[in-house]
This record gives C-alpha cells, structure tokens and sequence, in this order.
C-alpha cells in the first residue's frame, strides 16, 4: 500500500534520513521505533509531502506521491495525526473535527457519528473548545480529526508523548482498538515496549537508518532490543 | 425631556451609527490581519477605489446604485486579490516592517494613481438622501442605512466564518498554520479567498461611505488611520476587540463633539487611544 524506497531527507539544515526503505500493507499496523532524534517524525512528515526528500520515491497504493503537493494528500487516503496533536485551540471539538472532513464534507455526518462511536467522550465535549480538553481528551481529538477523513492510511507521530502514564494506557487501547477496525497504521513511538505489544510489525530508526525490521514478537524477544530499549 | 439631553441622545445614538460604519471598516482589516498576518495599511485607500467605481459607474455610466454597488464590491474583491498576489505574497516571509512598508508604498501609489486618473477635485454622487426625524432628533437617512448594511455586513461574516468549512478553515490556519496541508486546505488558497473577502468588506465601505461623504483622492486619510486605531485598540486581529473598540470610538468622537466641537472629539478619541496604548499595548482584546 505504501512503500518509500531509498529515501534520504534533510530537516533543519542537517540530514534526517540515509536510505530508508519501508513497506506497510493494507490492512497491517507497523510501528516504526527509534530513539529520539532517530528521524522518525521526519518520515511521517515526508510521506505528507510536508518536506520533499532529497533522494528516493515514495508511492501510495502504486502512484508516486513525489509531485504531490502537501494538501493533496489527505484526499488520497493519508491521514496524519502530528507530533504534539496539534488542535486548532480556540475552535470548538466538533469544529476540529469539521476540518479534518474538509476534503471530505459528503461524508461528514456518517464519518461523525462514527467518530463519535469510537469516542464517546467526544461526544460529550463537542461545544467545547478543543484547548481546554485533556492532554488524553486531545489525542482522541486529534486521531478523530484524522479518522473524519476517511484515511486508507492512518499516520500517528508519537500518541503517547507527554500523557500521564495511565492515559498512556487507555491511547494505547484506542490504537489497538483502531488496527483492530480495520485502518492500516503507520505509528512512530517512543514508548517502545507498549506499541510492540499493539503493531504487527516494526522497524527500528536509528540515526536516520533502518537498524531492525520484523514482527513485533522478534523485537519483543530480541536480547538487542531488551537491553537497548526495554531496559530487561 | 430637556432639549439638552436630547442633543445628547441624538449625539449617543449618532455615535452608534457610526460606530456600526467603523465596525464594518475595522473588521476587513482585522480579518486580514487575522489571517495572513499582515497589515493591510493601504486598506483605505482600497475603500477610495471602490467610492470611486460607484461614482463613475453610476454617474458617468449611468448605471442604477443598486447593480453600481454590488459592482464596485466585486472590483474591490479583486482589487484586494491583486494586492495580494502581487504585493504581499513576495513579503510573506519578510520582517513585519518590511510588510507594513510596502502596503504604504501601495497606499501612496493608490493615491496618487487616483489623482492622476480622477484628478483631486470632490465628487458627488448627487444622491441626496432626506433625513429621518424621530420625535425631536434627526438623522440621516445616509447614515441609518449605513448602520443598517454595516450590521448585516458584520452578521454575514459571522455566520460564514462558523457555519461554513472555508469560513472554519479561515480561523483554523490563525490558529496553526503549519498543519492546515494535514487538513486537505491549501494556505495559499485560504489567503486568497480571505484577500477577496477583506477587498468586499472594504467594497461595502465603500458603497456606503459614498453615500455620506464626497470621493477625493486622499479621502482613505479620513479613514485609514482610525480604522487601524481601532484594530489595534482593539487587539489587532481580534474580531470582537475590533467591533467594541468602534463603538468605544464613534462614542468618543460624536458625544465628545457634541459637548465641545467636531474637531474635538477626534482630539478626545486620539488622546484616549494614546493613553490606552500605556495602560493595555496588546489591545482590549489580545488574540
């Protein structure tokens, strides 16, 4: 479904990226893991064209996305929840959400409801404006302004980052939750122990190179892996 | 009552009528600013062409006010998609000083392309639109229709910039404008629409402005500073600042000229927003 292959990118000056190819198919969830600074929040800027790599193709469903324009990406099926969240703070939950069916607005009602299926509590807070919601509230916020989209491909940059350690656990049962609906998703995660227990698969990113690929459960069991990351 | 505080009244309620003119004037600017992050110094002067397309229009032409008007808004439109286009799209990126110099070097140029096209004589429309008596008090017919219009202008925008995605979009992208590609909206086509808007808000103005006042080519001078005071009194880029901080104005310069003399209550209105400018420098309203 989505494959970069060779891809080099640089970010803030300095490169990000060396080479990196990578494959997701339908329907799987990957996780890509990695320290901090390893690039990943740069791939997942890439494949929203928000920066052009400087090396490599990038094809979505057997189309190039490398003359793509950024705005253009949503609406081939790529949604992307952005490192922070990122709400638009002074607008109302339900006119977060209205803007994530911005190229979509045929669909909005269903896509709402489904949304608001999936989270409940958004439902409750939909009047209200999304910068007074938790940091929990907004996660859920932010994946269902992705979902209003209606993505082929769901792109999370780190949903855990900055939650209290018991949200931790309830955005990593909706991740779980959402794979589990169907939706192919791309993660990058920091918190590498709980995402290897929700993705299928995972590569490791580490100085902008793709160090380990595999299921999760060779990550899991990998003597590497443990010391480096899961501190066993 | 006391045929002083009717004067009064009439003073109140004029300020009122103006104060919904300079609402409308504050808030295209307001929302460019809003938007694109830029001010739009020239904005009065944009107002000045549209006077002058209603007048040529419907004078030279012969064309009826009510298809002049809705012309001279659409010119204005494009007139502000041009200046955006052509002028502050290159400085988009550039210091805010460099921005707010070459939206006076357009005001400027405006003024005196006006001269040299339409040269500097008054123009009148030769409307002349009887006043309305209420009770003891009189006002212009001119000046209730303003009000009238500036209100529904303000209302129009209010409920396209909440109940439509556009309209949505254009609060988003003040609020981050760095993810709106995340939302299948291209910030360079949201800063086009809302050029066009500001350049309609100004068109109405000026439709509007024409009615009460004669075209000469330095009238965006009447106009231009006092809208901008009001943005900023207001909390420049804030829409409600912006209309309170009208209303606030129009009050000082009616009520305070009718206790001293018209003149006085712009000296009044100006030296209030000086003294604000030390206690409140963010505006009423900080965005």
């Amino acid at each position: 479904m989505l494959s970069l292959s060779d891809i080099s990118a640089a970010y803030g000056g300095f490169q990000a990226l060396f080479g990196v190819s990578l494959e997701v198919r339908a329907g799987e969830s990957v996780a890509v893991i990695g320290p901090n600074g390893a690039g990943k929040t740069t791939l997942l800027r890439l494949i929203s064209k928000l920066i052009e790599p400087t090396q490599g193709t990038i094809s979505f469903q057997d189309n190039s996305l490398v003359h793509v324009p950024p705005h253009q990406v949503v609406g081939r099926g790529i949604a992307h929840v952005p490192e922070n969240r990122r709400l638009f703070p002074r607008l109302t939950v339900e006119e977060n959400l209205r803007m994530g069916a911005f190229t979509a607005r045929e669909k909005y009602q269903e896509r709402l409801s489904l949304v608001y299926e999936l989270f409940p509590r958004m439902k409750e807070r939909r009047a209200q404006p999304a910068g007074t919601l938790s940091g929990g509230e907004q996660q859920m916020c932010a994946i269902g302004r992705a979902l209003m989209s209606g993505p082929k491909l769901l792109l999370l940059d780190e949903p855990s980052a900055g939650l209290a350690p018991v949200v931790v656990q309830s955005i990593f049962e909706l991740v779980r939750k959402i794979c589990r609906e169907g939706y192919t998703v791309l993660i990058v995660e920091q918190n590498i122990r709980q995402v290897l227990k929700v993705v299928e698969r995972a590569y490791l990113l580490e100085a902008g190179k793709i160090k380990m690929q595999g299921p999760s459960q060779d990550f899991l069991r990998s003597e590497e892996i443990r010391k480096a990351y899961l501190g066993l | 009552m006391e045929i002083f505080d009717i004067y009064l009244l009439e003073a109140v309620l004029n300020g009122l009528l103006l104060g919904g003119l300079l609402a409308l004037l504050s808030l295209g600017l307001n929302l460019i600013f809003g938007v694109i992050d830029v001010v739009w110094i020239c904005y009065a002067e944009l107002i000045m062409c549209g006077m002058y397309a209603v007048y040529y229009l419907h004078v030279q032409y012969h064309w009826p006010l009510y298809a002049a008007m809705p012309a001279a808004i659409v010119i204005v439109a494009m007139l502000g998609v041009l200046l955006h286009q052509l002028v502050i799209k290159p400085v988009l990126a550039a210091e805010p000083i460099n921005q707010l110099l070459v939206t006076g070097g357009v005001l400027f140029f405006l003024q005196a392309a006006a001269t040299l096209a339409f040269g500097i004589d008054f123009k009148n429309l030769g409307v002349s639109l009887p006043a309305v008596r209420i009770g003891e008090m009189s006002f212009s017919a001119a000046r209730l229709i303003a009000f009238g219009a500036a209100v529904l202008g303000v209302l129009g925008l209010f409920v396209f910039l909440r109940k439509t995605y556009l309209g949505t979009a254009i609060r988003a992208i003040s609020q981050d404008r760095a993810i709106m590609p995340l939302m299948g909206v291209s910030p360079g086509r949201i800063y086009t629409l809302t050029s066009a808007l500001g350049g309609a808000l100004a068109g109405l103005g000026s439709c509007l402005l024409v009615l009460q006042y004669d075209v000469h080519p330095a009238i965006g001078l009447s106009f231009g500073p006092i809208t901008f005071l009001i943005c900023v009194m207001g909390g420049l880029g804030s829409m409600a600042g912006g209309l309170i901080a009208a209303f606030v104005f129009a009050q000082f310069i009616s009520v305070g000229g009718f206790f001293f003399a018209v003149e006085w209550g712009y000296v009044i209105a100006f030296a209030f927003f000086i003294g604000m400018m030390f206690v409140r420098p963010q505006g009423l309203f900080r965005r």
